[in-house]
């Protein structure tokens, strides 16, 4: 197997059992409940027997460590149980609250990187001078308030005072589009209506630039600070005493070798974006997993909330997977020492 | 002080922390109606816009803002005191330990960190805050649950660094117990990292908390907190846009400061990035 491969899937591997002792550390979480579960589920109306069926059903009876293997055996065969509070399978709740959250995601994940990097770039280039120190500030601000914060205040100024984004949702009413994939912007594409098309993106651009303009700030900070920090390296002085221009030292010289330092954190945060999520969906309305993830915490629906927990973290690993990998494909040093090793 | 002068924005933050301190620590005098940090019902001036009575609004029923947000500081600093008290501790211990003993110690804790840093933070001690009552002490622990395991990497990789130093070595020679190696030679080196590390983590907690108690799942009505306040001034968006920008201006302003003086003391003793 070629090395790159075997680092690979050791990280895939390692990775799995992390997923593994959360999934145990979410299920200890979701079962040192005070109360019976069973009862609170049922509300106060519930019969003696009603509750004690319940609590039968999900093994509630049995010690911890039963009801754990209970559970696990049901995951393996792609089973999360029934949420109590839509009374439907949980995988099947997710499967349609999902990708809204992740359409969402994606799309601020796009623009942290776009626009952040480059950003950083151009603070680390004019370092000193007035760009950097706007910079600087700016994107201090934006990590200093919760994503909320941002959303509110980009309703109020770009959906309200000047209304040029729709307020909330996903979708106009007047559009109808086949549900393939549950990303809007997707399906309406696949669908061929181009107009759908248009209205998705315009819906979600407001909500996504509130979830990603703290990630934007924390991206730019970073490749400033590596990049400044490899600007110091004698391999620079020597480009700039050969008469590069100080465009191409910038690109090439200064950026690439830290851009890897950057990513791994950058990563992090990216799959940060997934829990904030939750605060940007709550202001805009958007029918992702986040609200459904509040709704199920405040019914204390056992089920669901591990469901949910799970799949986030199963969502978070792989987004660090990739980014490992990314890491593993730019580093030339990691390539060249496992040829030799 | 010559931090101070060689870096306004530092002195900016400065500036700004000790406001919100003093803020929260005075809110008795300052506060223009003290008692409507409580369940006060003032129908004659609900809904007011920001004027020279009430320089930030009232709300629905008719408190003053900027008296609310003035007491909901409290609430955020005495937050980001408590967990910061709690999980650093737990978190630099722990550190010292895996990154010091090595071996079991090593391979177990930093496994044990890791699981905790699979779940994102706000989901983690959403779903701790899930099975528990909402209230300040639930929170403080959902929040110092979500916490410590940050200075347990950081601590481990000053630790990993640090073990193969001549005075650890020097120490270790002397037949020096591994207590005192880890506590009072290790330890102390890790002190500038973990300063500008507590410095910017007081302006997340309270950012952190702010979230949870947004999602209402913080100190519950009638106690004014900055996220929940929010939370319910969006709903009267746009005609009483102050209900919400206020309070989330707050937060703007606290976190900041935090920022700007962690960031001022980071170029002075470093620290991570």
């Amino acid at each position: 197997m070629p090395p790159l491969m075997r680092q690979i899937l050791s990280r895939v591997g390692i990775s799995l059992l992390v997923l593994w002792g959360a999934s145990m550390l979410i299920f200890v979480i979701a079962r040192v409940i005070p109360g019976d579960p069973a009862r609170v589920a049922l509300g106060p109306n519930a019969t003696a027997e009603q509750v004690e069926a319940l609590s039968q059903a999900l093994h509630l009876d049995r010690p911890i460590l039963i009801q754990y293997g209970f559970w696990l055996r049901d995951l393996v065969q792609g089973d999360l149980g029934r949420s109590l509070y839509t009374n439907r399978p949980v995988t099947q709740d997710i499967a349609e609250f999902l990708p809204a959250t992740l359409e969402l995601v994606f799309v601020a994940a796009l623009l942290m990187v776009a626009l952040g990097m480059p950003l950083g770039i151009l603070a680390a280039r004019y370092r000193g001078r007035w760009p950097d120190h706007l910079i600087r500030v700016l994107s201090l601000l934006t990590v200093s308030a919760p994503a909320f914060v941002w959303a509110v205040v980009l309703m109020l100024l770009f959906a309200y005072f000047l209304p040029i984004f729709p307020i909330a949702g996903r979708l106009s009413e007047e559009f109808a589009i086949p549900r393939v994939t549950g990303f809007l912007t997707i399906d309406s594409l696949l669908a061929g209506d181009l107009a759908a098309f248009a209205d998705a993106l315009h819906h979600i651009i407001l909500p996504a630039v509130a979830l990603s303009l703290s990630g934007i700030g924390q991206a730019a900070r970073l490749t400033r600070a590596n990049m400044i920090e490899t600007y110091d390296k004698p391999y620079i002085e020597m480009a700039q005493a050969y008469g590069f221009p100080e465009s191409r030292i910038s690109r090439t010289y200064a950026f690439r070798p830290s851009l890897i330092p950057s990513l791994t954190i950058i990563g992090l945060d990216i799959a940060a974006l997934l829990g904030n999520a939750f605060l940007v969906e709550a202001v805009f309305g958007w029918p992702g997993l986040s609200r459904y993830g509040v709704q199920v915490i405040l019914r204390k629906d056992l089920n669901a909330i591990v469901g949910t927990v799970l799949v986030i973290a199963a969502m978070f690993l792989i987004v660090n997977i990739i980014v490992d990998i990314l890491t593993v494909l730019l580093n030339p040093k990691i390539r060249h020492a496992e040829k030799r090793g | 002080m010559l931090i101070l002068v060689a870096n306004p924005l530092t002195l900016v933050g400065v500036v700004l922390v000790a406001t919100v301190v003093l803020a929260a620590l005075l809110a008795d005098l300052i506060a223009p109606f003290p008692d409507h940090r409580g369940a006060v019902v003032d129908f004659v001036n609900f809904n007011k816009p920001p004027s020279v009575a009430y320089i930030m609004g009232t709300d629905v029923v008719g408190r003053d803002l900027f008296s609310r947000i003035l007491y909901a500081y409290r609430i955020s600093l005495l937050m980001a005191v408590v967990v910061l008290a709690i999980a650093v501790p737990i978190g630099v211990a722990l550190g010292l330990v895996a990154g010091y003993l090595g071996g079991r110690w090593e391979y177990g804790l930093m496994r044990l960190t890791d699981i905790f840093l699979a779940i994102p933070p706000l989901v983690l001690a959403l779903s701790i805050l899930g099975v528990m009552k909402p209230t300040l002490l639930n929170g403080m622990i959902a929040v110092t649950a979500m916490w410590w395991p940050w200075y347990t990497r950081l601590v481990y990789n000053i630790t990993r660094g640090e073990k193969a130093e001549g005075y650890v070595l020097a120490a270790e020679v002397t037949g020096a117990s591994r207590f005192h190696i880890m506590f009072r030679e290790i330890l102390p080196n890790c002190i500038p990292a973990l300063v500008t590390k507590m410095t910017l983590d007081a302006g997340f907690v309270i950012l952190i908390a702010s979230s949870l108690s947004f999602l209402g799942l913080g100190v519950q009505a009638p106690t004014p907190d900055l996220g929940s306040m929010v939370a319910e001034g969006a709903r009267y968006l746009p005609d009483q846009w102050w209900l919400s920008v206020f309070p989330g201006l707050a937060i703007l302003v606290a976190v900041f400061g935090f920022n700007l003086v962690g960031d001022g003391m980071r170029d002075i003793l470093g620290g991570d990035r």
